[in-house]
């Protein structure tokens, strides 16, 4: 596997670690990112990985675009190598799957779908041959997702599936996107699951709402004090579906300032969960609900 | 010591030189979208060029001064009134307390840049003032203004700057032509598209969408994109126009669906699942700002020597500024 490099202007460099999205690839660009963040390159601004590829942002005043270049170049063999291991966190999301939100907005958008005739719930059922809509929700919410990278707006997770490729849900995004998303949409598009962390455009299908703030500009709520942003790229999410009384109960929480979210400690190996996926799996749910 | 909103025009913010750092959280750069203009304001008044100003689009705000300061507005062509009598941009005039600041109708340009001497003193959020309104964050309460925010005024009010004398005359101005250039350099994903397509890319005139605000500029007008064909990568999507979502720089030029291509700029998503042509350079952003819906442009072809003697060119612009101010 050979990075793709590319000058995105005067500004960026990209790179491309591989056109398909994998977890290797995914490791890959964090070791390079974490690699160029620990260079402390003089005039490199911004250090963004992604979930195939990666960006640096660089002022040319301060570096020269082919010096950057070749110093990138020289970390690829490094991160390639580098063991594919990370300390992070299991959290639990919540989701109240099709609900009245998502369903008022898709509605309104029909004409923009790929299927007018059906709900995105029932469109995304059709598509990976799932039959019902309960189904779908049972494959989408009974295992567990990897956080392969942060961005599009502030603080939102595309979240890979941690299943084997041909069990991997797979949905195409809106022919046009939409110019409105209700806010804590849990959308899909391709084989990447998101959390819409504001309100917006947005081409993904909608599923469902989770009651639970993952941005906060304000820094009010009690788990984003210290960071506006819940998400980092590695961390593992688990949904859980609940009902329309637990929502509400949630959303009673979260007003009060008093919702807790469920976050575990834990680790992650690529290569151990290549070798055992089922054990790295059940290891994963232990750390989340074992205590 | 205070700048009062009456009446906010079409959307006007507090915004700076912006907010680096936070991309990779998906926290975009944010701040003025003609930095040129932006920093002429601010050095015509006396402020530091990095001071936050009020950037507004196509309608001018009315606002009221409480206390003495230097004023400037720079960017559009948009006329300012000072208690009903029509000034210059791109000039330095004197207010006193109670006077009023009103604009006229747009002449040509897009964007306003109202620096006030002192600069706009809103909370420093994450570095910076400027207002990135799709997080909420920075700038007035994360929000465009509205009739009755008020906006405190830093220090040196009134004090720094040309005395309410300073202009600045069209030769060292920077605005787009007709149709505008925009010069960029290929890359990303280009290797997507036939060589005809790209070809007809930059031999097509566009015209600038509706669509068009500080997260990117839509063009419309021009020939479809014909895509190399492949089988799409796994997790991409189905459209040829699909990719991995991946990062999008700053200027980055994405085609969804090969038809109309978006420029991103200020306040760009900072990742998406769209090919990109390659980026208009650094130095042609500004133009991108004072761009108006259904205005022409096109783009052209550059390499990366001939992007950084453009960047070299614009400081250099920037330079003839403060020398004529004797900055």
């Amino acid at each position: 596997m050979s990075i793709r490099f590319s000058f995105g202007g005067d500004e960026h460099i990209f790179g491309e670690v591989s056109e398909g999205m994998s977890l290797e690839s995914f490791f890959t660009s964090l070791s390079m990112t974490n690699a160029v963040r620990e260079a402390q390159i003089s005039g490199v601004t911004e250090i963004c990985p992604a979930n195939a590829s990666f960006q640096v942002k660089f002022d040319p005043d301060r570096i020269k675009p082919a010096d950057l270049m070749r110093e990138l170049q020289s970390m690829e063999a490094a991160a390639a190598r580098s063991d594919a291991s990370l300390k992070t966190r299991i959290i639990e999301i919540p989701v109240l799957y099709n609900d009245p939100w998502t369903h008022e907005t898709l509605m309104r958008f029909r004409e923009r779908h790929q299927d007018p005739s059906k709900t995105d719930l029932e469109y995304a059922a059709d598509v990976n041959g799932l039959g019902t809509v309960g189904n779908f929700i049972e494959a989408h919410s009974s295992q567990p997702w990897f956080v392969s990278m942060v961005g599009f707006v502030a603080g939102l997770p595309f979240l890979y599936q941690m299943v084997e490729r041909e069990r991997q849900l797979q949905v195409p995004k809106y022919l046009r996107p939409r110019t409105d998303t209700p806010k804590l949409t849990v959308g899909h598009g391709g084989c990447f699951s998101c959390i819409y962390s504001v309100r917006g455009a947005g081409g993904y299908q909608m599923f469902g709402v989770t009651p639970m703030p993952i941005y906060d500009p304000a820094q009010k709520v009690n788990y984003l004090k210290d960071e506006m942003c819940l998400f980092r790229p590695g961390d593992i999410v688990k949904w859980k579906p609940v009902t329309r009384d637990q929502y509400d109960a949630a959303i009673e929480e979260v007003d009060a300032n008093r919702f807790e979210p469920v976050i575990r400690q834990t680790s992650f190996s690529l290569s151990e969960y290549n070798k055992d996926m089922a054990g790295t799996k059940a290891r994963l749910m232990e750390a989340l609900n074992g205590r | 010591m205070a700048v009062k909103i009456i009446s906010p025009g079409l959307s006007t913010t507090v915004q700076d030189l912006g907010r680096p750092g936070y991309y990779h959280l998906g926290i975009p750069l944010s701040g003025g979208m003609d930095r040129f203009a932006l920093r002429a304001a601010n050095m015509l008044v006396g402020n530091d060029e990095s001071a936050a100003v009020l950037e507004a689009v196509f309608m001018g705000p009315e606002v009221e001064f409480t206390t003495a300061a230097t004023v400037a507005v720079t960017g559009a062509s948009l006329p300012p009134k000072l208690n009903g009598a029509e000034l210059a941009t791109w000039e330095a005039f004197p207010v006193r307390p109670g006077d009023r600041l009103s604009f006229g109708f747009l002449k040509s340009g897009a964007r306003v840049y109202i620096a006030v001497s002192g600069g706009i003193d809103v909370p420093v959020t994450l570095g910076s003032r400027s207002t990135y309104t799709l997080g909420a964050l920075g700038g007035h309460e994360g929000r465009a203004l509205k009739a009755g925010d008020e906006l405190p005024l830093g220090e040196g009010t009134g004090g720094k700057g040309t005395g309410g004398k300073g202009s600045l005359p069209e030769a060292l101005r920077r605005q787009p032509g007709n149709p505008a250039e925009l010069r960029m350099l290929p890359g990303l994903y280009w290797h997507r598209i036939t060589a005809e397509a790209g070809k007809q890319f930059f031999a097509d005139t566009w015209k600038v969408a509706p669509e068009a605000d500080r997260i990117g500029y839509r063009f419309k007008g021009g020939t479809p994109l014909d895509f190399v064909p492949r089988e799409q990568p796994f997790g991409a999507g189905s459209n040829p126009s699909n990719i991995v979502d991946a990062c999008y720089p700053y200027g980055s030029i994405q085609v969804p669906g090969g038809t109309e291509p978006i420029v991103l700029h200020r306040d760009a998503v900072s990742g998406g699942g769209y090919m990109m042509l390659g980026c208009v350079i650094s130095a042609d952003m500004d133009l991108i700002g004072q761009l108006q819906p259904h205005s022409p442009a096109r783009f052209t072809e550059v390499s990366m020597d001939q992007a950084l003697a453009a960047r070299h060119d614009r400081k250099a612009a920037l330079a003839r500024l403060r020398a004529h101010l004797g900055r």
